[in-house]
């Protein structure tokens, strides 16, 4: 048996059957670890002997396991808190810090008994689109070594795509699941905002960030979802779920049940296509291949309907001016004094924050830290600051009268297909201007998933997105399943042990 | 709209200092982008309230009931400068 070729709920069952054990997954993830991550560089700490203890452990409890992915290896992107294992957030500033505390969704993995080999690496603290602003240098794509990942989950997409490890947990705050899966050719999601806590996630926008997974299909999303989804008390936008007690005001998140209810029914699911998501910019290969997905679904009985979204040319100023400001508030915390790194020499305490943060924070960590200090700064707030979130308003009022007409949105990923390493970097503009499809979701807290959907020309993965009300998890995946019962390009993911 | 001096200004603010070079260069890159923005000056907004979360959130109190605290060595073993009693810094007040 070809363990690296199974999805995670394949090797979960037989795991469960004892056909393989906990021990032999494990070591097949590290080897492919040490055959490929020289090249890819998408871990940034491997804890393989921890990974092998914790498979000896979980071995004696195979029996009497509930979770469909007990003893599943998976990495964790290094923005989660990992209890004593070093968390860098890909940046110097925190290259020794090792958290006292594992975040919420760690405890989560941990009861379901997931295995972590260890941390991915990412853009520093989240900010990129192509995982190369790494401290610890830049991430490759498995496609095609000299192309970045995508970002800023690129160590996560990387990795589940190369076979090191059956899926990854990230995080989005603009499109940092999505688009690296997209550029990776593997499904990932962000859900609803609220419906995952954020509790020992390293903060980058609060109102934006959210965890979710990156797997090889929609079947292994659902079943991740399934672990990470409910409230958490020690994250106070954590949502309260419908069999909660409740203090009568606010939404409930209807937690729960996703696996068992992906059916891959789609007849009569209405699937609206944003006409403005089809516009001048989109690549011709990614535009066919997101209307050849339509095609799939509308054969398995979706409709089609078309649609105007007018307010998408907003979404990317709009998202940068808040992301930015929440980050500028978000990593004034990082100062030398209490964890992480000092710089070596300074004048005092002020000289201590300033050399700290100066040698610390790489370049586009500061251009942000600046941007969002500059938008929140007294003369400018209310024409940068409050105008974006008064255009967050109106792009949320936009989703709900476009899902007053449809089920589901169906759109690009990203214009283009992963972009050559480099390329981005000297011209930060372009690159936000990449998120074009992706950053609107994370302003109006909505669930979307990335699926892989075709190939270009050059034999590059691209991505279909497919977005839901809030809540909607269960009827986006069981739409990305739908499609996946119909095509191969899920499968087709350089994952079958040999080097890419 | 975004100048060396105001460069400066924010990156005070910011608590980064930002050498001759670097600042010429992201003070072009922050001007470029500041004036992309600027689109959002198309979008008519009159009346609309500022969204800071799409779910209505608010203050919630809970019982006010006793917890295990963070093992304090654990803590302080984090700290770049400390002794093991407590976080140290460059006195700050003469």
């Amino acid at each position: 048996m070809k363990l690296r070729e199974l999805t995670a709920l394949e090797l979960g069952a037989v795991i469960k059957k004892g056909e393989v054990c906990v021990r032999e997954a494990v070591q097949a993830a590290l080897d492919a670890v040490a055959a490929q991550d020289g090249a890819l560089n998408a871990f940034i700490t491997v804890a393989g002997e921890r990974a092998l203890c914790r498979a000896d452990k979980l071995q004696a409890g195979v029996k009497d396991a509930q979770s469909p992915l007990y003893g599943v290896p998976m990495a964790i992107k290094d923005n989660i808190c990992t209890r004593g294992v070093r968390t860098t957030c890909a940046s110097k500033i925190l290259g020794d810090f090792t958290p006292p505390y594992d975040a919420a969704v760690v405890e989560q993995l941990a009861d379901a008994g997931a295995v972590s080999l260890g941390k991915l690496n990412m853009d520093e603290f989240a900010m990129g689109s192509t995982s190369e602003t790494s401290y610890y240098g830049p991430v490759k794509n498995p496609w095609d070594l000299a192309r970045a990942p995508g970002g800023s989950s690129g160590g996560a997409a990387a990795a589940v795509a190369a076979g090191m490890g059956w899926y990854a947990i990230g995080s989005d705050t603009g499109g940092s699941i999505r688009q690296p899966a997209a550029h990776c050719g593997v499904t990932g999601m962000k859900p609803t905002y609220g419906t995952v806590s954020r509790y020992g996630l390293i903060a980058y926008a609060s109102s934006l960030d959210q965890i979710g997974p990156l797997c090889r299909d929609a079947a292994d999303c659902a079943a991740v979802l399934d672990v990470l989804m409910g409230h958490d008390c020690r994250d106070a936008t954590s949502l309260p779920g419908l069999d909660s007690d409740w203090n009568g005001s606010g939404p409930r998140a209807d937690y729960g049940h996703l696996l068992e209810r992906l059916t891959g029914d789609v007849r009569g699911m209405r699937i609206g296509l944003p006409a403005q998501c089809f516009g001048d910019g989109l690549d011709g290969a990614v535009r066919a291949a997101v209307l050849g997905a339509a095609q799939v679904l509308k054969g398995r009985g979706a409709e089609i309907v078309e649609l105007s979204f007018p307010v998408l040319e907003y979404a990317v100023p709009a998202y940068y001016i808040i992301a930015a400001a929440e980050a500028s508030s978000n990593l004034s915390r990082f100062d030398g004094v209490k964890y992480g790194w000092r710089a070596e020499e300074y004048d005092g305490l002020a000289d201590l924050y300033r050399k700290t943060r100066t040698q610390g924070f790489g370049r586009e960590v500061k251009r942000r830290i600046l941007l969002g200090t500059f938008v929140l700064s007294s003369g400018y707030y209310d024409a940068y600051y409050k105008k974006a979130l008064q255009a967050k308003a109106v792009i949320k009022d936009a989703f709900d009268r476009a899902f007053e007409g449809c089920d589901l949105l169906l759109t690009p990923v990203t214009p283009s297909p992963a972009p050559r390493l480099g390329d981005s970097l000297g011209d930060p503009l372009s690159m936000y201007l990449g998120d074009i499809y992706t950053v609107s979701v994370n302003l109006a807290g909505l669930p979307a998933l990335s699926m892989p959907c075709g190939l270009d020309a050059e034999g590059m993965p691209i991505g279909a997105q497919l977005i839901a009300p809030h809540f909607g998890e269960g009827a986006a995946l069981s739409a990305a399943h739908a499609f996946q019962l119909d095509t191969d390009w899920h499968r087709r993911a350089p994952k079958g042990g040999e080097a890419p | 709209m975004i100048d060396m001096e105001l460069a400066d200004y924010i990156a005070r603010l910011s608590q980064l200092e930002l050498e001759e070079g670097e600042k010429r260069a992201m003070t072009a890159e922050l001007e470029r982008i500041v004036a992309y923005m600027d689109v959002l000056n198309r979008l008519d907004t009159q009346g609309v309230e500022p969204m800071s979360h799409v779910f209505p959130v608010k203050n919630v109190l809970r019982e006010d009931a006793a917890q295990p605290s963070w093992d304090r060595g654990e803590l302080l073993a984090g700290s770049p400068g400390g002794d093991g009693e407590a976080f140290l810094a460059p006195k700050a007040v003469e």
